[in-house]
């Protein structure tokens, strides 16, 4: 197992990560002025900085043309049928409880029993289902794998709002998917067309009744079928863009989707619950399996190139935890041949690390975690923790392998200027000199970290790399401990059928 | 038959000839040459020597190369272990025969028909004839003298000329598809007590003694109407099956103006489908009747008058509730008639995922009670504004037929104050949507049974499967719901089965041929070039704005070289296809070879017949050596076009399925009237006419109103069954992508340049239809609807699944893609 003490110590503090080289992630002054020697190695990348003065809070959305205009009150019924269109009968309660002399005593009155029974059972609902009872805007805020987000869009449409998720259709180049507050968008932008803003003419709306907000996206990797989840609908829809059809994918348990992650391989998805529990799709005959967790609910999750392992972290425990999914399985058809237990690959707990300047503390719950296309490079977004680094979050990277057997090494940690707290991470879908790493940073900045390595994945298109560059060493090259294998490690089992076998404590997995 | 013959003589070149003779005989060959090899199997030799003598013949057409000789050799043996005359030729053929080339399909065919028909010779009599008759009027086209036909043949006149490949068909057809069915079936049959069970507590329904109530109905369902009424029930989903069966499509049928529509309904077998059910529907009311009890129950009842109490038991007036019953029945049978064909559900749509028919049952259910329940109201409604105005006739019809009197208690149902009877109305909804949830039930169930997933073995297991493998079903002119579940299995076993993919990938045992990839490839390029095809004939139509153009002069035909061993497949040289030449190339391409073709190509034979008979008896062939790729693919259907003559300029797509196999001969026989030159004038003077005619009528508003096309309409009629393009592009491209690292042979690399040249021509005319004006809006969508209407958006579909198979192919091969031959 893996655990914080053996990082490195983080860079001080008014560096930048730039990139990885050698093993060793190599710090700088700015992004603008990397280090002579890395001149050769530079890669055209585009410079985006997004300031944030263009940007329009939402909060300058709610006054915008409003106050220029005179304020009148329409009739009562005007401002039911109002409430009606944007709330429903709740809507319509509300507007006529809180109606003064317009309506008749007793309907007021009736109104307001109503909707005290309405709320009565809503609450009654939400205890069961807690996150139900949250705005949605707080339940994109929830689920979203994003940290402290204000998205704006520049694709304008009247259904666009509250937009929590976007994915680019695979394979296509020009379709986008939006998710919104009340339906999906899905926008075709031709990047052979001239026009800059495209009209809401090229939106092409999808929306199902239940279903809403939309929080989730994911489309298949060969480009076929878009999966959307939403926390309310406990129903997973795949759709078929093209024909507009949708297929419910039904659980009754759960009370929602939060999110969804497809493998690369595109054999099997991950869709997790508000609840302690998630489950793995399998994408051919869609049967899935269900693992409880009993802790909290999945946070997020990331699988291996091959579609074979599933890393994922559960919310309130400081873990990655990670599923194998065997490979004889695959022909198998409708099964989704997971393994029995989850083992726990890195302990995440605050910890102290010896830093040249002192002692540092490291550590806390992970929030999101991405795996490089080529299954050598995993980033941890973690979340913000008062005692670390004064609650900002913190990007984690390791080096993992994953045949023949899965190991997962400290690199380093990944910095960015001053004052700035990551966003967003990911990785570029096909880099082929290794892995790079795009970072949303709080400032604006996205920036692009590459790390050089050997490619396991694209070995013959890195002919520039191999010269100047002797592949890595196996160990590693600051610690040469393999700090997880599966060969040596003894994990706590976890079993998903019964899930009582939780046994362990977390001072068990400092080696 | 000249063909045949003409192939067998030792050819000049062994390998040449193989390549050209496996290909264009893979390809689906005219009834006529099927029975042609039927025949010959299914004479009933008399001796073993004779029967090995005429399989070696057979042997001899297919692969004249060094594994054909040796094959030779092994098969006297072969023979000489089975002695039984009839059991062993069917069964030794197939082992002779090599896998997937074509003349095997000869004694595998007769083998299927032999197992098929009865066992005593009527089919094969049948068939026999049949191909005599054939092969002479194809013998007398074709340019060499027959031989005389074997001293065996027997040569009696025989008129089923199209029942042996009927039934071949109906037995592949029965063989995929029988089983399921009939479990389908089963199923509604065994789903209907359930149904019938909560009729019966429904219409027993009394809020207000539910103890009462539910004791009732649990009396009720044991008692004798209830069982028997389920057995006259039982016969009618078997009935409702059976009409599902025989009217499936898996192409919609578009109709493109109001006209076409009035008169697909006013067609006859619509017309008998309508009768038949509103039949149905007064039966199923009447079971209604029978097990609500009530007052419903009898036509007649005594009558309640009072004043006629003496002769109470004598007389018996019309029980006009039960009447009411019947005729609802009967009028939302007809209903369901109706609107079964105008929302083309009739039509199977295919599943956008694989999942259990379980789950598929449970998803349908919540959308078909609703979607009863709902259409009930509404045709409840109907038909109290058709029985208020009109209720009279039937009542006095029945009333006097049966010598009934009428009650003058009872208030009339077609009066305002008889119509609001809450109990009949609640009782006619349930009765509705009672009959609309049985038949619905059975129609979804037949749909999931018949669009669920069904793996055809890519090779054969044992010899005598071969009919039934995949390259063999692709290829073969099948019914198309089997094609459809081929091409979707191919799609299936492309994504997610790698060990059937390296099946695709693999080599014939001896010889080494990829027989597997190159009929599937050839199969679903053949596909794509027919939509191609079709799509720029659409676009010339739309630009000419249907107007008849005079035919344009021929391209001047390049250098006549004799065609002998190049083929598309074998040779990508020869498919060499300049991108800048591309979009001048796309006609160019396409509709040369018509003005190329030559008098004397026999009209009767197989269209692919022809182009291989050119080739094998060497006859100088005008066609540039350049187009010669994608000619060579397209030539059998482009030869089929012949020039733009009216008829096939006003109409450029006809409805429903263009199978590519089905020739028209009289267009054909037009082109080559044309080509020689009389008759020019007179066809002219007929447009002009017409023209005449056209612009007269198109002043009538009324004529307007039902002749206009819609615009809509007309181009989902184009892209009606392009479902079976989508997944060859998907099937196709998964190949072609996994076979980066999957094929050991690198026998796809032979194919990757036409391929890739097929799909960008498909893309080109695709991105110029999505100009054409309507293309590329997007009709309004119906959401959550029993009716589905996910065909009249397949061409966004395919224009999706286009791009990202040009994008799968291209990003997996990269920039190797450069070093392809023939392709830049």
């Amino acid at each position: 197992m893996c655990s914080l003490s053996l990082f490195p110590p983080s860079p001080p503090w008014d560096q930048v990560t730039l990139y990885e080289y050698n093993n060793e992630l190599v710090t700088g002054d700015n992004y603008e002025s990397p280090p002579p020697d890395f001149r050769g190695q530079w890669i055209n990348l585009p410079v985006l900085h997004l300031t944030k003065d263009p940007l329009k809070t939402p909060g300058r959305l709610d006054h915008g043309t409003k106050t220029a205009f005179i304020h009148h009150r329409e009739s009562i019924w005007k401002r039911c049928i109002n409430a009606w269109r944007d709330m429903g009968v709740s809507g319509v309660l509300n507007e006529v409880a809180n109606s003064e002399e317009e309506v008749f005593k007793w309907v007021k009155t009736a109104s307001g029993w109503a909707l005290a029974l309405c709320r009565w059972g809503a609450s009654l609902h939400g205890s069961l289902f807690p996150h139900l009872s949250l705005r949605s805007e707080d339940l994109i805020a929830e689920f979203a794998q994003v940290t402290n987000c204000t998205i704006v869009p520049s694709l304008k449409h009247r259904l666009q709002r509250n937009v929590a998720a976007l994915a680019w259709k695979p394979l296509s180049a020009s379709v986008l998917a939006v998710a919104c507050q009340s339906c999906i968008l899905i926008w075709t932008l031709d990047p052979n067309s001239l026009s800059t803003r495209p009209s809401s003419g090229c939106a092409q709306v999808l929306s199902h009744p239940g279903h809403s907000p939309v929080t989730s996206l994911a489309w298949s990797p060969n480009g076929g079928r878009l999966l959307s989840a939403s926390p309310v609908d406990a129903a997973v829809l795949v759709w078929d863009i093209s024909t507009e059809t949708c297929v419910p994918l039904p659980w009754f348990r759960g009370g929602g989707v939060t999110y969804l992650l497809w493998s690369p391989d595109g054999s099997k998805v991950l869709a997790t619950t508000p609840s302690a529990v998630f489950r793995v799709w399998e994408a051919q005959m869609w049967t899935c399996e269900r693992w409880p967790t009993l802790s909290g609910r999945c946070q997020t999750g990331c699988w291996s190139p091959d579609g074979n392992r599933l890393l994922f972290t559960v919310l309130g425990e400081p873990l990655i935890y990670s599923l194998t999914f065997p490979e004889h399985s695959r022909e198998g058809k409708g099964q989704v041949g997971g393994a029995k237990t989850a083992t726990i690959v890195a302990d995440l707990s605050e910890t102290t690390i010896q830093t040249p300047n002192g002692e540092e503390r490291l550590g806390g719950e992970a929030h999101s975690m991405v795996w490089d296309p080529s299954g050598e490079r995993l980033a941890v977004l973690m979340k913000g923790n008062p005692r670390v680094r004064h609650g900002k979050p913190v990007i984690l990277l390791f080096r993992t392998r994953n045949s023949p057997v899965f190991e997962l090494l400290p690199c380093g940690i990944v910095q960015g200027e001053p004052g700035a707290w990551a966003q967003m991470i990911t990785f570029h879908p096909s880099f082929n000199k290794g892995a790079l790493l795009t970072v949303c940073w709080s400032t604006g900045r996205i920036a692009h970290i590459p790390l050089y390595f050997v490619n396991a994945q694209f070995p013959r298109f890195s002919p520039m790399l191999c010269r100047t560059q002797e592949p890595p060493a196996g160990g590693g090259g600051s610690t040469h401990v393999p700090l997880f294998t599966e060969t040596a490690s003894i994990s706590s089992p976890w079993d998903p059928s019964s899930g009582t076998s939780w046994s362990h404590s977390p001072s068990s997995h400092l080696q | 038959m000249g063909v045949w013959r003409r192939l067998s003589r030792p050819p000049p070149r062994f390998s040449s000839v193989a390549a050209a003779a496996s290909r264009p005989f893979g390809k689906a060959p005219s009834p006529g040459c099927t029975e042609r090899v039927g025949e010959r199997v299914a004479l009933r030799p008399p001796s073993p020597s004779q029967l090995s003598a005429s399989l070696l013949r057979g042997q001899g057409l297919q692969v004249p190369s060094g594994t054909a000789r040796r094959r030779r050799l092994q098969l006297p043996t072969g023979r000489s272990r089975g002695p039984r005359p009839r059991g062993g030729s069917s069964q030794a053929a197939p082992r002779a025969a090599p896998s997937t080339s074509g003349s095997s399909r000869g004694p595998a065919s007769f083998e299927r028909l032999w197992r098929a028909g009865n066992p005593a010779p009527a089919a094969a009599a049948a068939a026999a004839p049949a191909g005599t008759m054939a092969s002479a009027s194809a013998a007398a086209g074709a340019p060499a003298p027959p031989p005389p036909p074997p001293p065996s043949l027997p040569s009696l006149p025989g008129p089923g000329n199209a029942r042996s490949p009927a039934s071949l068909e109906r037995d592949r057809l029965w063989r995929v598809l029988g089983w399921r069915i009939a479990t389908s079936v089963v199923w509604s049959v065994l789903l209907l007590p359930v149904c019938t069970g909560a009729f019966v507590f429904f219409s027993s329904l009394d809020v207000l003694h539910p103890v009462q109530w539910v004791s009732d109905a649990l009396h009720d369902l044991y008692g004798s109407c209830v069982l028997s009424s389920l057995l006259l029930l039982s016969a009618l989903v078997i009935v409702i099956s059976v009409f599902n069966i025989e009217f499936y499509t898996v192409v919609p049928s578009i109709p493109c103006s109001r006209l076409a529509l009035i008169g697909k309904i006013v067609h006859p077998q619509q017309v008998m489908h309508s009768l038949v059910h509103s039949a149905m529907g007064m039966l199923m009311a009447w079971c209604a009747a029978v097990m609500t009890k009530d007052r419903y129950h009898v036509l007649a009842v005594p009558c309640t008058d009072a004043d006629s109490l003496e002769s109470k038991a004598a007389r018996a007036c019309l029980n006009e509730h039960h009447l009411f019953l019947l005729l609802a029945g009967a009028f939302m049978g007809y209903s369901y008639s109706l609107l079964y064909f105008v929302n083309n559900m009739n039509y199977l749509p295919f599943p956008i995922i694989q999942q259990y028919k379980f789950l598929r049952f449970r998803r349908a259910l919540p959308l078909l009670l609703r979607h009863s329940a709902v259409e009930s109201l509404y045709l409840l409604r109907n038909f109290c504004f058709l029985y208020y105005f009109l209720g009279y006739i039937p009542k006095a019809w029945v009333s006097t037929a049966m010598d009934l009197q009428k009650d003058e208690k009872q208030p009339p149902l077609d009066s305002l104050s008889g119509l609001f009877d809450l109990s009949l109305l609640y009782h006619v909804w349930l009765c509705g949507v009672f009959l609309l949830v049985t038949w619905y039930t059975t129609w979804v169930l037949f749909r999931i049974y018949a669009t669920e997933a069904h793996a055809f073995p890519v090779q054969p297991m044992f010899t005598g499967d071969v009919e039934e493998c995949l390259p063999r079903v692709l290829n073969d002119n099948t019914p198309l719901i089997i094609k459809y579940l081929a091409l979707q299995d191919l799609m299936l076993l492309s994504q997610y089965s790698p060990s059937r993919r390296q099946e695709v990938f693999s080599l014939s045992q001896p010889g080494g041929h990829p027989h597997n990839w190159v009929a599937i490839s050839r199969e679903c390029l053949a596909l794509l070039n027919d939509l191609t095809q079709r799509l720029v004939m659409y676009q010339e139509a739309a630009a000419t704005n249907g107007r008849v153009k005079p035919p344009s002069s021929p391209v001047e035909p390049k250098k006549p070289i004799v065609m002998e061993e190049e083929t598309a497949f074998q040779t990508p040289k020869a498919s060499l296809m300049p991108k800048a030449l591309m979009p001048s190339l796309v006609k160019a391409s396409l509709f040369s070879p018509k003005f190329a073709s030559p008098d004397t190509l026999n009209p009767v034979c197989s269209p692919y017949g022809d182009s291989v008979s050119n080739r094998a008896v060497g006859i100088v062939d005008i066609k540039s050596p350049r187009h010669e790729g994608p000619q060579s693919l397209q030539s059998p259907q482009l030869t089929r076009r012949g020039p733009r003559l009216w008829t096939s300029l006003t109409d450029p797509q006809s409805n429903g399925p263009r199978s590519p196999h089905a020739s028209p001969p009289p267009i054909r026989r037009e082109a080559q009237h044309k080509g020689r030159g009389p008759p020019w004038k007179l066809c002219l003077w007929l447009q002009n006419k017409q023209e005449q005619v056209k612009s007269f009528l198109a002043k009538r508003v009324l004529i307007v109103y039902f002749f206009s096309k819609h615009p809509e309409a007309s181009i989902q009629a184009v892209f009606s069954d392009a479902q079976m393009h989508i997944w060859a592009l998907e099937g196709l491209s998964h190949l072609v992508a996994a076979s980066f690292t999957e094929d050991r042979f690198g026998v796809v690399q032979t194919t990757l340049p036409t391929i890739l040249s097929t799909l960008l021509t498909l893309q080109e005319a695709v991105d110029k239809h999505f100009k054409l004006p309507h293309v590329s809006s997007r009709p309004p969508r119906i959401s959550g609807s029993l009716v589905d209407t996910s065909y009249k958006t397949l061409r966004f579909a395919l224009r999706a699944s286009l791009k990202t198979a040009i994008y799968r192919i291209t990003t997996t091969f990269g920039e190797h893609l450069n070093s392809l031959v023939g392709f830049k």
